[in-house]
């Protein structure tokens, strides 16, 4: 199986590709269209500020690919954020790929949050064998509401989307790869389980 | 519902634990990797590992053991220690490390929080706040508490936010390793006054004190060292305690 990180300069990539090592797979990083295009699976990291993350990505040419993408792609974090239509961070057009505002927290709750936090609602095969309610970890100020690509929701300050998916598009609010087990589990469903 | 972390924190001098440590089932109680492993294994939330080395090369260590800590643990972990430049962060983020905690280098070039913050993002810039009461009044000190500053606790932890830090970890000099509980006061008005997550640090000698830092002191997470690395405290049975109070933790 070859998977590809999509590697533009906004991410913690390297605990991506440790989690998918051990798991027993390899994961190569690449900005390559032909080498991310002929990849069997494709994960779109993010971690920083939205706006500046979307422009890399343009300056690398690939918020034109990721949306025509044909196999499974899981976006992380601002990764998923990223995929959907716009977000208030930087007043940032997104790949709107889910069609989802992302928008801050309110007041009402510490922003940014920060840790493990439930996820509900299970309705995909990316959460095979995980039961509802269990706890993953979440770093981040700004959430996409829940809305008809939802499969996972978490609760701060208000409901929200900790998952998203239309067709062979996925998206993680929570860091996979930081959350123990059921993060583990989670990655492998991506790479075993989604076809 | 967001939980309250537990985080034990590791003291590392060269790239290996110091301070002690006594873990009967390690087979090499130095090894930082091999101590993070098992605390990820028995449920601690996130780690810290704050670096004492005091020269270049133990620096360049420190880089090559966020790698190697990356490559093992499947928690957050958070860097901490000599840390004084965008360069500096940029380093042990790219090799894996979720968060760093910046402390003296924030109090000498407050611009510094700014500029990181910009770069890379609220979520993974922690300011660390040492403070001692004098007097009544808090007083942010350095260098491991040896230097008092002109800063007032408070004053500080308001501009630190202000500058876009997306965490404080707040240690009371006047706790730290006595064992006999944190600062809940300073900590609950830190936790009320500031709308960014306190980490409770410095007092830790009891499961009950944990319950306070949550409870009274109103911290989002508590951080410790010897209880756990003399195995004075399970995390395991820590956190089902904290459980049975009602106080939200990952089981």
């Amino acid at each position: 199986m070859k998977i590809v990180i999509i590697d533009y300069g906004a991410g913690n990539i390297q605990s991506i590709k440790f989690a998918i090592q051990r798991l027993g797979y390899q994961a190569v990083l690449s900005s390559d269209v032909e080498e991310i295009v002929a990849a069997d699976k494709v994960i779109f990291p993010g971690v920083g500020e939205a706006s500046s993350a979307m422009n890399k990505l343009r300056e690398s040419k690939l918020d034109g690919l990721i949306p025509q993408l044909k196999q499974p792609v899981l976006g992380i974090c601002l990764g998923m954020q990223l995929m959907c239509n716009h977000s208030q961070e930087g007043d940032t057009k997104g790949l709107g790929i889910f069609d989802v505002e992302v928008s801050q927290f309110p007041n009402s709750v510490k922003v940014p949050q920060i840790g493990w936090n439930q996820i509900s609602q299970l309705k995909s095969d990316l959460f095979s064998e995980v039961r509802e309610d269990e706890h993953v970890y979440m770093v981040h100020s700004f959430y996409a509401a829940v809305c008809e690509a939802t499969i996972a929701q978490s609760n701060y300050g208000l409901d929200y989307s900790a998952a998203l998916q239309k067709d062979n598009f996925y998206g993680t609010q929570f860091h996979p790869e930081k959350s123990s087990v059921v993060g583990e589990r989670i990655l492998k469903n991506f790479l075993v389980n989604i076809n | 519902m967001l939980t309250k972390r537990i985080i034990p924190c590791l003291d590392i001098k060269n790239g290996r634990t110091v301070k002690g440590v006594n873990f009967v089932d390690l087979r090499d109680a130095g090894d930082p990797v091999e101590l993070a492993e098992i605390y990820a294994k028995t449920g601690a939330d996130e780690l810290v590992f704050l670096d004492i080395s005091a020269t270049e090369e133990g620096r360049r260590t420190m880089a090559d053991l966020v790698l190697r800590v990356a490559e093992k643990v499947n928690i957050p972990f958070t860097v901490g220690g000599g840390i004084s430049s965008v360069a500096d962060v940029d380093i042990l983020l790219q090799n894996g490390a979720d968060k760093v905690s910046i402390n003296s280098s924030a109090v000498k070039n407050p611009q510094l929080i700014n500029d990181l913050v910009a770069k890379f993002g609220s979520q993974c810039i922690v300011v660390a706040i040492d403070a001692k009461e004098v007097d009544g009044e808090w007083i942010v000190h350095l260098v491991g508490g040896k230097v008092p500053t002109e800063l007032n606790l408070f004053d500080w932890a308001k501009e630190v936010e202000a500058r876009g830090a997306g965490e404080i970890l707040f240690t009371s000099m006047n706790h730290d390793g006595t064992k006999n509980g944190f600062a809940n006061e300073a900590l609950a008005k830190l936790s009320t006054e500031l709308n960014i997550p306190i980490i409770a640090s410095g007092g830790a000698g009891t499961i009950a004190h944990f319950t306070d830092a949550f409870t009274k002191g109103k911290a989002d997470a508590a951080l410790a060292a010897s209880v756990f690395h003399f195995k004075e405290i399970a995390i395991k049975e820590l956190k089902e305690e904290l459980h049975s109070k009602d106080i939200p933790v990952r089981l």
